[in-house]
């Protein structure tokens, strides 16, 4: 269980480049949910009002909760990186389990949401979906692409945050000094802030 | 350079030095490799196959297209054909070579290094192109897409009933794997670099590389989402494109071409560079404009962002975003002008002779210049409304794609091959077979000029009979093709196991790919190289042609202090 890996030299080079590709990689995210970004504001341009008819059926209250929830996540996400930098293990150890349970607990509200959604008919195409207005199920239709694909990412998310949680528990890997808590920690954020963009373009829109 | 054992073709020996390929002969060596060169050669396999399908697609397009009459194939089935051909040919080869293929095998030698950053995030890419091509090679064979490669709206979501959710899938998930390189490289290059390779000293090979990961890491996610949300759209009959649930069908198309522009940059720029080093090599010539070529590098990725719109310039967006597009679509063109003008300064005053790669390079530059001029005529709009979705089209992007980019692929295959294999080819069948590429390649889109110009449109399986004549150039210019793409496979594969053992550096050129043996071993330097000076120093400018073999033979042996071999 060696830290440092082939082809580098010193972890310190190590370390940088996981941080310098994870950058890399949360900018091809945000180029991902880019173009869901862009084609919602070219519609929300087109159609303001149904767009606004729409955003006012969304459950407020479930955003809102689940917009504290993962922010409290990042807070205590950012407690197990810094931990994890000074080397304290039971820090890194509750951090990590309390950000895979909030994150957890998000996911329960949305599934909830979700359920509800349903039962309203919120649907695109669906018949007795119960706003008039034109461009009404093409917010719908964001809103379900844009939540669903952010709750995949939450989902990896508190997959790799569990698993890194297991394994500094068993001392599988040398959690001081490899950058791989601040890669998490990083990705994780990024799921994060993107919620807070999805939260007002979904949630607080016509209201 | 020294203690490295000489092997040439003076030794009568067939044997290779100890190398990367006497790793591991079993097929769990190669497939859980993370060797870069490794997985170099298992992209090679992969392009090459899905070269070959992609090309028995063309191969009963052209045939069809011989007689004016629809006879061979029904009209259904040449959509699919020509669906094929393009999805299999852009993502599942164009994309892949150069960069996955001789960027992956060369990149990390030319910069000195051991191997690229994350060498099991490599394999990972791989696996994901591998698995990508997969899929959309079952979406064939279950029935295959009509919608052609754009997967344009609102055919892929309300008309086609073809298995486009596959095949999209299949490009969705080989996409990943393209971020994943993109990431990769661009890590390698800042962190993995030799001590004195400054940024100023990396060859253009490596540049392009680098800017093309770049366009990797940024473009290929928008084409993810607009794939996405096609298959959200079929799958749960959302609104996002679905004008009778308020949706704009152009909004995919914006999206899927701010992917697809950079990707044509993506495919062509690696070329550029492997043209680079062999013109530079073979004209034993130092570079004309390093600096410049950099910049153009990196303002062609930059640039390649905001020209998307002039794919749509009969879609109905706005005139003014037209004429910004339009605008933007000319400057575009200034940085590749300056590649141009710098490749044929470059040659100015060399010693050039005419290795297979090297006519392959010559050819590139020709056929290059002849797309990337009628795509000007393409980015001004009364042209382009004349001439869309005509052969005019095919024949454009082909000048770039084929004739541009293959060419490229067969002159960095030819010049690096040696490195690779360690053994050398027929130098006489390779330039027979750059030859043909080059004669075969212009009767088969030469004559897609006229007929677009005409007004042939394209993706058409019949056509009016007075357009039989140019069709029937074409298709037999098509067949010299097909004997020119399979000439390499016979002399190539046949070097494996009759070629002379190459020598280190059988070209006497100057990256740093050829200061280690041939094949390179698995570490690619037994001594980490030390750079200190300029890429091509074949000799100076100003030097007289009588007085350059000397200079060279100076810089060489200085070249192998310099480097502590």
């Amino acid at each position: 269980m060696s830290s440092l890996n082939e082809p580098f030299d010193t972890i310190t080079r190590q370390r940088s480049a996981a941080e310098f590709g994870i950058w890399i990689f949360l900018a091809s995210e945000v180029l991902f949910f880019g173009g869901l970004f862009t084609g919602y504001s070219v519609y929300r341009f087109s159609y303001p009002t149904g767009f606004a008819a729409a955003g006012a059926e969304t459950d407020l209250l479930i955003g809102t909760a689940n917009t504290a929830l993962l922010l409290t996540s990042s807070a205590t996400m950012a407690v197990a990186v810094w931990s994890g930098r000074a080397g304290f293990r039971r820090q890194v150890l509750w951090g990590l389990s309390l950000t895979a349970l909030l994150g957890a607990g998000f996911m329960v509200l949305k599934a909830i949401e979700y359920y509800n959604d349903f039962t309203e008919s919120l649907i695109p195409g669906s018949p007795d979906f119960p706003v008039p207005d034109a461009g009404a199920q093409v917010f719908f239709s964001f809103y379900w692409v844009m939540t669903a694909l952010h709750a995949v990412h939450l989902t990896i998310g508190v997959g790799a945050v569990m698993t890194t949680a297991i394994r500094v528990w068993l001392d599988r890997f040398d959690w001081r000094s490899t950058g791989l808590l601040h890669v998490l920690g990083l990705y994780w954020h990024l799921i994060d802030v993107i919620w807070i963009v999805l939260f007002p373009l979904l949630y607080l829109l016509g209201r | 350079m020294t203690d490295i054992p000489q092997t040439g073709p003076a030794d009568h020996s067939y044997a290779l030095p100890p190398s990367y390929l006497g790793a591991g002969s079993t097929l769990k060596s190669w497939l859980l490799t993370t060797d870069h060169k490794r997985i170099g050669l298992l992209y090679l396999a992969t392009i090459t196959f899905f070269f070959f399908v992609g090309g028995v697609a063309a191969t009963l397009m052209r045939m069809e297209l011989i007689t004016p009459a629809g006879d061979l194939v029904s009209a259904d089935t040449y959509n699919r054909l020509f669906t094929l051909h393009g999805v299999i040919m852009v993502w599942f080869f164009l994309v892949p070579a150069i960069p996955a293929t001789l960027g992956n095998f060369i990149m990390p030698l030319s910069i000195g290094a051991r191997d690229v950053a994350f060498p099991r995030l490599n394999l990972l890419s791989w696996y994901l192109t591998a698995a990508g091509g997969a899929l959309a090679l079952v979406s064939l064979l279950m029935g295959g897409v009509d919608t052609g490669w754009t997967f344009y709206t609102p055919y892929s979501t309300l008309y086609s009933n073809s298995w486009v959710t596959l095949a999209a899938a299949g490009v969705f998930v080989a996409g990943f794997g393209t971020i994943a390189t993109g990431l990769n490289f661009i890590v390698t290059v800042h962190t993995q670099r030799t001590q004195g390779m400054t940024w100023m000293r990396l060859p253009l090979f490596v540049w392009s590389i680098y800017a093309t990961a770049i366009m990797m890491v940024l473009a290929t996610p928008v084409l993810a989402i607009a794939l996405l949300m096609v298959v959200a759209e079929r799958l749960f009959n959302l609104g996002l494109f679905n004008p009778d649930q308020g949706g704009d069908p152009i909004i995919f198309q914006h999206i899927f071409w701010f992917y697809s522009h950079p990707a044509v940059y993506i495919m062509i720029l690696p070329g550029m560079g492997v043209v680079t080093e062999v013109l530079t090599c073979f004209g034993r010539r130092r570079v004309f404009g390093y600096e410049a070529m950099v910049f153009a590098i990196l303002g062609i990725a930059i640039f390649s962002f905001f020209v998307w719109g002039h794919h749509m310039f009969v879609s109905g967006q706005s005139t003014y975003a037209s004429l910004i597009f339009s605008l933007l679509s000319f400057v575009v063109a200034v940085p590749s002008a300056i590649k141009v003008f710098n490749w044929s300064a470059t040659l100015y005053g060399g010693h050039i002779t005419f290795e297979a790669s090297m006519l392959y390079a010559l050819g590139f530059i020709g056929l290059f210049t002849l797309g990337g001029l009628t795509g000007l005529y393409l980015a001004s709009i009364p042209i382009d409304v004349h001439v869309t979705d005509t052969y005019f089209i095919v024949a454009h992007f082909h000048y770039i794609m084929v004739g541009g980019m293959v060419s490229a692929f067969f002159a960095g295959l030819h010049y690096w091959w040696p490195k690779i294999t360690g053994r050398t080819y027929s130098e006489g069948f390779a330039r027979l077979a750059a030859l043909l590429m080059f004669v075969g390649f212009n009767f088969t889109f030469f004559p897609q000029f006229i007929l677009g110009y005409l007004g042939m449109p394209r993706r058409y399986w019949s056509y009016p009979p007075e357009f039989q004549i140019l069709n029937i150039v074409s298709s037999f210019g098509a067949l010299i093709l097909a004997a020119a793409y399979l000439l390499p496979m016979i002399y190539l594969g046949l070097s494996l196991w009759r070629g002379r053992p190459a020598g280190n550096n059988p070209w006497k050129a100057t990256g740093l790919e050829w200061a280690t043996t041939s094949p390179p071993p698995r570490d690619n330097f037994d001594v980490r190289p030390v750079v200190n000076r300029e890429p091509y120093s074949y000799h100076d400018d100003g030097s007289l042609p009588s007085n350059r073999d000397e200079h060279e033979e100076n810089v060489n042996s200085q070249d192998s202090e310099g480097r502590g071999m």
